[in-house]
Formats: structure tokens, C-alpha cells, sequence
């Protein structure tokens, strides 16, 4: 009995076709300012070595990558944030 | 009026009372140069990403602060760095965006959202804890498996 083709189309992961958009969160959101103060929110922007991710990743546009590049950077100067890290997260 | 805001860390070495005085210090300092004081945030006793001067730890300010002309802030940041019970300082100009983000900081109006994602994994846990003490414990494996 050939297999049906509900049966066939889940051989292979179902997501691999599809094109999930990504986005920015600031201009989605309308986040307009961000604290550098506040270390929880910019971890999601940094690797486990403490590095930043890349727009590619985070999906941030060119403005807001930049801004969260600074926070980061002044999060680091004031000790909330590591310059290097293993297992950070 | 030009928004600023200075965040530094004091010693955690010293008693609670000199590193009062120190931020008292430093507002007076501001006071002395004409500019107005918008907030002070006594962030308090926080554990450093890594070691500054041999510290793991400092207690954090935050003021916001107003001035017409900063051509003072140079002089103002001098006296800072030669403060010996600083670990950091850093001082920033905000824009509109920033007064504002301040402003509702201040007024709880942002941190909410923060707060329930940040607090959801914890909220999990301490509801774990009594559930073994009341012996409930297959019940929960059960609720858990269903789930």
C-alpha cells in the first residue's frame, strides 16, 4: 500500500520550507529608548562569551542595533555586564 | 534644559553612613554648579560582572540631573575620577526619549512586562517546594503529565 501523503509530509521537518520573518523588536514594539542600566534585557543581545550578536540574529534594524551595541558597551564600563564570559547564559 | 544622568559605584568597603556621605557629596557638588536635581536612584548593593579594584561588589547610584550649561560637567567629572571611594562612573546625556523613559520609570509605567518574564520561571519555583512538603507529590506528576 503506497503511503498516503499526510503520511509522506512529515518525513522531513515541516519548517524547513517556511520563511519565518524576522523583525525588529524595537520598531515592533515601540520601544524608543534603551537603559543601560538594566542587564536583564540586554543580555538577550549578547552571546555566551559576552559578545554581541549580529543583526542577522537579533533581526534588529540598523538604529536600534547601534543603540544596543552603546548600551552594552556602557552596561560594561559600569560592571552589569562582562566583557568576556564562559557560560553566560 | 540639557538632561543628564550619572551613575557611579561607591566602595562597597565602606560603612553605610560614608558611602551616604559620599552621595551626598556628589549632589551637593551638582547642586554647587547650578544644576537641578530631577531623581536619585539608590540602586543599592549590587554584585559587579567582573572585579574593579579588587571588589566583586558596589553600591549603585543613579542621579538625573538638569543644567542650562554644562561646560562645568568637564570640572564635575574630574573631581569624580579623583574621588578615591569611586569604583566607576559614567555619565550620559539623555534625549527626549530617555527623560521620558525615566519619567515613567519613575511612575511604574514600564518594567511591568519586564517584571512578568523575568519573574514567571520564579513564580514556578516556589510553588514547587510546598508541593513536596504536603506530599501531593504524585498528584503534581500527574498534572505535569497531562499537561
Amino acid at each position: 500500500m503506497a503511503a498516503s501523503r499526510e503520511d509522506v509530509k512529515f518525513l522531513s521537518n515541516p519548517k524547513i520550507g517556511l520563511n519565518q520573518k524576522k523583525y525588529c523588536r524595537f520598531r515592533k514594539f515601540g520601544i524608543k529608548h534603551i537603559d543601560y542600566k538594566d542587564p536583564d534585557f540586554l543580555i538577550q543581545f549578547i552571546n555566551e562569551q559576552g559578545k554581541l550578536l549580529p543583526r542577522r540574529i537579533t533581526g534588529n534594524s540598523l538604529k536600534f542595533q547601534r543603540r544596543v551595541a552603546t548600551a552594552v558597551k556602557r552596561a560594561r564600563h559600569l560592571g552589569m555586564l562582562p566583557f568576556v564570559a564562559d557560560l553566560l547564559k | 534644559m540639557r538632561h543628564y544622568e550619572v551613575t557611579f559605584i561607591v566602595d562597597p568597603v565602606l560603612s553605610g553612613d560614608e558611602v551616604k556621605s559620599t552621595a551626598d557629596h556628589i549632589l551637593n557638588e551638582l547642586k554647587n554648579y547650578g544644576a537641578t536635581i530631577v531623581a536619585v536612584d539608590e540602586m543599592g548593593l549590587k554584585q559587579l560582572a567582573y572585579p574593579i579594584n579588587r571588589r566583586s561588589s558596589g553600591v549603585y547610584y543613579c542621579v538625573e540631573f538638569g543644567c542650562t550649561e554644562a561646560d562645568w560637567l568637564v570640572k564635575f567629572e574630574l573631581g569624580l575620577k579623583r574621588n578615591e571611594k569611586l569604583l566607576r562612573f559614567l555619565t550620559v546625556r539623555l534625549d527626549k526619549y530617555g527623560i521620558k523613559y525615566n519619567d515613567d520609570k519613575r511612575n511604574g509605567r514600564i518594567g511591568k512586562r519586564k517584571k512578568v518574564s523575568a519573574t514567571a520561571p520564579a513564580a514556578e519555583a516556589p510553588v514547587a517546594p510546598p508541593a513536596v512538603v504536603d506530599l501531593d507529590v504524585p498528584e503534581v506528576v500527574e498534572a505535569i503529565a497531562e499537561v
